[in-house]
């Protein structure tokens, strides 16, 4: 079974999510993404300052044999990438709910989250993939 | 589900991610592929490829039969040696490729599983008028073992007069042994055997070399260790509608007017002129894949492998563009142009990297 943390929110598209205090938002993608994608070599990032709707292409993943987009699991600011990623994209697989976060946005509608999976519901939705 | 090889078990114990690989359930890898790729440069690493097809060709036209059927000619090969060959179809395009083993009294081919049947109804097909008896072996299964301590470690596992032989193998040579074949042949640009040998008797073998220290490699080591070693794979690098001029192949066609299928093409071709396929090295980051756009100072092209290249750090790819493209290049990739070297492959040489700007 996949490590699926509860304090995280989930897109179908298996991006996480976590709000901070501030209001900014750290997103990543979850343990299963990594383990399907296998090695990453390459991450694209969104630019920082880049405005995203919920939905928006953030960015590219991209494994030794294959490429997948990254969404924006809601609308906000890009405000910081994780640069480090760029020599060591081997973070996402070795740590993807802490080391290997992705970007950070300036949330401009918590509320938003509520639109998105919890652990029981991303749980459900990859039992269901399998 | 699809068919299974004798070391699927195997494959499961050893954790392998099986995937459906033409028709076969296959490992692409147990749990790195960047690692099973590393070991088979560095170290020694093993594959399952009894998902390959093998068939024996035999009967007093054999020879005469294979130097038809065949671009590259069987008769330059004595007992004991292998030879990789296209087989065309009579627009030049390629069949599949192959490696023929020319044994004392018949000959073997080993061709791509995922184009068997066309291949059997193919060979079939062009057999009349020949005395030859063309017999799958679908029996016997294939393990590849590569990289520098690879002939060492299988010779160890294997002992006695098989180990002797091994060590004296030369490349592209092989040596029978009861229902063993074992060949100095390989598809990684590391030194190695590829043994076929009865199937039951591959999980002993598996596991021996397991506990020798040989590492399980799955197929997605092999496609990038085969593409840094600038190996064609048959569907993304070539086929029916791609001649060997353009598919870097021009090295297995011998022309000595025994009237192959596909010459009189490839002749007109040659003195046409034609695409040639080209190796591509990414100058920034990024990842090159199959069917990228690619703008030379000659016009455009595209490529047909590309990957990550875990040897040298930097994307890579074979593209086919326009003859006589050299220098620098642009690949599309999602919509923005990157630039690109353009190389003769192969990229990557027991270890080294060896690529050329062209």
């Amino acid at each position: 079974m996949s490590n699926i943390p509860a304090e995280l929110r989930y897109a179908s598209s298996h991006e996480w999510i976590h709000l901070e205090q501030d209001g900014t938002a750290v997103i990543g993608i979850t343990e299963h993404a990594q383990d399907a994608m296998g090695d990453l070599v390459y991450v694209e990032m969104p630019d920082v300052g880049a405005e995203l709707a919920a939905g928006d292409e953030a960015g590219v993943v991209e494994s030794v044999k294959a490429a997948s987009d990254i969404y924006a699991p809601v609308a906000g600011e890009v405000i910081a990438i994780n640069e480090k990623l760029e020599d060591e994209p081997e973070l996402v697989n070795n740590d993807p709910y802490n080391d290997g976060w992705l970007f950070k946005l300036k949330v401009s509608d918590p509320s938003e989250l509520e639109n998105l999976l919890d652990a029981d519901a991303y749980a459900a939705q990859l039992e269901a993939e399998d | 589900m699809g068919q299974r090889t004798p070391l699927y078990d195997a494959h499961l114990a050893a954790g392998g991610k099986m995937v459906d690989f033409g028709g076969w359930d296959m490992p692409i890898h147990y749990g790195s592929q960047l690692e099973e790729h590393h070991a088979v440069r560095k170290g020694a690493g093993m594959f399952d490829v009894s998902h390959m097809t093998v068939v024996d060709v035999a009967g007093a036209d054999a020879e005469a039969y294979l130097q038809k059927l065949l671009a590259n000619d069987v008769a330059r090969i004595a007992p004991g040696k292998a030879l990789y060959s296209g087989m065309l179809n009579d627009k030049g395009g390629v069949v599949d490729d192959l490696i023929v083993y020319r044994r004392e009294k018949d000959f073997r081919l080993v061709v791509n599983c995922a184009t068997r049947d066309k291949d059997l109804d193919w060979m079939e097909g062009r057999s009349a008028g020949f005395a030859v008896d063309i017999h799958e072996r679908a029996e016997l299964g294939i393990l590849a073992v590569q990289g520098p301590d690879a002939r060492q470690r299988v010779a160890e596992v294997l002992g006695g007069k098989r180990g002797q032989q091994i060590g004296e193998l030369g490349l592209f040579n092989f040596f029978e042994a009861g229902q063993w074949l074992i060949a100095r042949t390989g598809y990684t640009g590391e030194d190695g055997v590829e043994m076929i040998l009865p199937g039951e008797m591959l999980p002993d073998l598996w596991q021996q070399l397991l506990d020798a220290g040989v590492h399980a490699c799955g197929l997605g080591a092999r496609d990038t260790l085969r593409l840094e070693a600038g190996m064609n794979l048959y569907g993304n690098d070539m086929d029916e509608g791609v001649t060997p001029l353009e598919a870097g192949m021009g090295w297995t066609l011998v022309f000595n007017d025994r009237g192959f299928i596909g010459e009189e093409a490839l002749t007109r071709q040659k003195e046409h002129g034609h695409d040639q396929l080209v190796g591509l090295v990414m100058e920034g980051k990024g990842v090159l894949r199959a069917h990228q756009k690619v703008i030379t100072a000659n016009g455009e092209g595209e490529t047909t492998s590309g990957s990550f290249s875990p040897t040298l750090g930097v994307a890579i790819a074979l593209a086919r563009v326009p003859a006589g493209s050299t220098g620098k290049a642009d690949v599309e990739i999602r919509g923005k142009r990157q630039p690109v070297r353009i190389v003769r492959p192969p990229f990557v040489r027991n270890g080294k990297s060896v690529f050329k700007d062209l």
